[in-house]
């Protein structure tokens, strides 16, 4: 391979030292700089909008102040007191946690009976799992939602909300992708050793398996914190609702437009969670996914 | 017992069925010369025979009965031909696999690091049931209830149901209103797919360069992910307000016009394919960065080597290398537009102005939990559900002949 090829795909900071200044000025490969820079400030723009404006009053926001304004504690107030988002972030904290958990424990228990046991009619139950994939539960949304409410002992609203979401389809191909490319000595080590299929999973397959838990966490939890049209349609009682749910509230008459200080807190207040969860696991995530540049 | 009178008899149905998969079958042995004419003849016209009856049987020929509109009527050979599908593929499928001598079904697995003991089904089964019991119980019971629902009259709140064959179906076919709403579904999934995805592979492309601060780069770009619809729809809300929406401010400044995004036609349908876009486009460039990395960086040297231009390797080998992440992208914006847009339109536009912004979802919505109608809903779920099986089973073919295109 000529040396000029290689050069192409490896970034060598020390070729910039025998070039002259105005190359060493200007990055390599500036048109990426800038296409990426475009993407990131159109991307990043309505987010730090949003932040703007959750800080102004009404006056501020129609006069288009780049500026901000004097109202985030004002306008904090009114959306986690006055408008309950405080107690509707609880409810979804609560709601996304369990369904992340739950999703996750059961989809490595699939997993688990997928790949370590030796039955018949194995590829069945998972093509039984596997194709549930086609059934989204927006086209089941009507017939499920008269199946949980004919059923009227449920012990918490919240258990009749999740329950229905916990089984993950992609949750349990993808942990038993995980295990398959597991080295087989080592539930051949561990069978040596007198370890039951349990303590095989605790002890040595959830240890080798922290990213992948870790991003099947990130986008379930992402899955329950979005949760809208389910709770929306299920939940009676006001005081049980969703955060999502909070924020549309927060969004009527938004031609009339007399809230939207408030209205953009609840949307900086809404998506903080996510957002800190997806930027603490991004790590996981993508090496859940093999998305690192460096592997 | 009285003898029903039939518009189309039964019988003529399954005849049709035995002879379109007999048809088929023979085509298929005309183009693969592979296996025994007379057994595809025979296996075509049986599956062709259960494909017809496979959809109508249970609804006992409903609607071909001699009292059912034409609409009825061609819903029931609709129904044939959506039998015929399932059936002549499978059956053609395993037909197939045995006249070249394949294994049927799949191999029983024989995994080496297997657990060996007495209990060992047992013990699957016990680790299994959690995930078994919850997919049965809330997603084939809704979806066998989806099914049995959308052929009667039934209500939120009504105790009576009625059995009133395929109507729900058959009135869809000239309902002008749910036309205008499956068709604005599709031209949203066109517009996400075609905007969001071709801009992510650009900075997708972008970020597979050796530039510093990449990774800071692709954190940056992909957060939207996380964002919910509702959020997406409330910011744009605010963006593109006609006296308050800093977009109308520009605008006004640029060229002293304001449009009224939220509240015209079509202004109000692009704003939601650019929320919408906003909102998925951080996971259109997640796939296609980790797709870029997939991509052997030899080949692409040794294609730069011979010559080849930067857009040559770009259109001969990245872009096919990447089709299987591209159509894996293609499903999930569809049904990204087909279902998770409901909740920024609930926010952005409910759905207005004059239901210009009713997506397929919605209407499902509306008709089903604010109108109380379970029959009419459920077989507009039926019809989302047939287009996600749809794209999904394109997908697969597709995805597949491509892969094997760039296997090396």
């Amino acid at each position: 391979m000529t040396e000029s090829a290689s050069s192409r795909f490896v970034f060598d900071p020390s070729a910039g030292k025998h070039r002259p200044l105005w190359r060493r000025l200007i990055p390599q490969r500036w048109y990426a700089h800038l296409i990426l820079i475009t993407a990131v400030v159109i991307i990043t723009f309505p987010m730090f909008y949003a932040l703007l404006i959750s800080t102004q009053s009404n006056p501020e926001v129609y006069n288009h102040k780049f500026t901000p304004g004097t109202m985030f504690f004002e306008n904090l107030h009114t959306v986690m007191v006055q408008r309950n988002m405080g107690r509707f972030m609880l409810n979804s904290f609560i709601i996304a946690l369990s369904i992340a958990v739950g999703k996750t424990i059961m989809s490595v228990l699939a997993g688990l009976g997928l790949v370590y046991f030796r039955y018949p009619g194995k590829w069945i139950v998972f093509g039984f799992v596997i194709i549930t994939l086609i059934m989204p539960g927006d086209v089941l949304l009507i017939a499920l939602y008269r199946r949980v409410v004919s059923f009227d002992a449920w012990p918490h609203p919240y258990v009749a909300l999740t329950l229905p979401l916990l089984a993950s389809a992609t949750g349990v191909f993808i942990f038993r992708q995980h295990f398959m490319t597991m080295p087989p000595d080592l539930s051949e080590a561990a069978q040596l050793d007198g370890a039951s299929p349990l303590q095989f999973l605790f002890r040595v397959l959830i240890p080798l398996s922290w990213n992948t838990i870790g991003a099947l966490m990130v986008i379930m939890f992402l899955f329950g914190w979005n949760q809208f049209l389910w709770p929306l349609i299920l939940l009676r009682d006001q005081d049980l609702q969703v955060v999502q749910w909070g924020m549309q509230s927060l969004t009527q008459n938004l031609e009339v437009g007399d809230n939207f200080g408030p209205m953009m807190m609840g949307v900086i207040i809404t998506s903080l969670p996510p957002m800190i969860v997806f930027l603490i696991l991004q790590r996981q995530f993508m090496k859940g996914f093999a998305l690192t540049r460096d592997k | 017992m009285e003898e029903i009178a039939y518009s189309v008899h039964p019988i003529i149905v399954t005849l049709v069925g035995a002879l379109l998969g007999a048809g088929y079958f023979a085509f298929l042995r005309w183009q693969t010369q592979v296996g025994s004419v007379n057994i595809s003849l025979l296996i075509g016209a049986i599956s062709g025979a259960l494909g017809a009856t496979l959809l109508t049987a249970p609804l006992g020929y409903c609607m071909f009965q001699a009292d059912q509109k034409s609409e009825d009527i061609l819903v029931g050979w609709i129904a044939v031909a959506l039998g015929l599908l399932l059936t002549l593929n499978i059956f053609s499928n395993l037909l197939w696999r045995y006249f070249r001598g394949q294994r049927l079904l799949p191999r029983g697995d024989t995994t080496p690091g297997a657990f060996r003991g007495r209990f060992g089904l047992l013990y699957a089964l016990a680790v299994l049931s959690p995930t078994i019991l919850v997919l049965i119980y809330f997603v084939y019971l809704p979806m066998f209830d989806t099914l049995r629902f959308s052929t009667f009259l039934a209500r939120f709140g009504a105790p009576r149901t009625r059995f009133i064959c395929v109507s729900n179906f058959s009135r869809m076919l000239s309902d002008v209103d749910y036309h205008s709403n499956l068709f604005l579904s599709f031209a949203l999934s066109f517009g996400i797919i075609l905007i969001a995805m071709s801009l992510a592979l650009l900075i997708a492309s972008m970020l597979n360069q050796p530039i510093r601060g990449a990774n800071l780069y692709r954190t940056l770009l992909i957060w939207p992910y996380a964002i919910s619809p509702i959020v997406a729809g409330s910011i744009f809300g605010l963006l593109l307000g006609t006296e308050s929406g800093i977009v109308n401010r520009v605008l006004d400044l640029l060229f002293g016009t304001k449009v009224p995004w939220l509240v015209s036609i079509p202004a109000a349908q692009i704003s939601v394919v650019l929320a919408s876009v906003w909102n998925v486009i951080g996971f259109n460039i997640l796939f296609y960065t980790a797709g870029l990395q997939t991509i052997p960086k030899d080949l692409l040297e040794s294609a730069s080597i011979d010559g080849a231009s930067a857009w040559q390797r770009f259109a001969r080998i990245t872009f096919p290398l990447l089709s299987p992440f591209t159509f894996f992208l293609i499903v999930t914006n569809t049904i990204y537009a087909f279902f998770d847009t409901f909740g920024l339109i609930f926010v952005l536009t409910r759905g207005g102005p004059t239901e210009s912004t009713f997506t397929a979802m919605y209407r499902v919505y509306v008709t089903g939990i604010l109108a109380s109608d379970i029959g009419k809903s459920t077989a507009q779920s039926l019809i989302l559900f047939l287009i996600v099986v749809g794209i999904t089973i394109v997908q697969f073919r597709v995805g597949q002949r491509r892969v094997q295109y760039g296997n090396y």
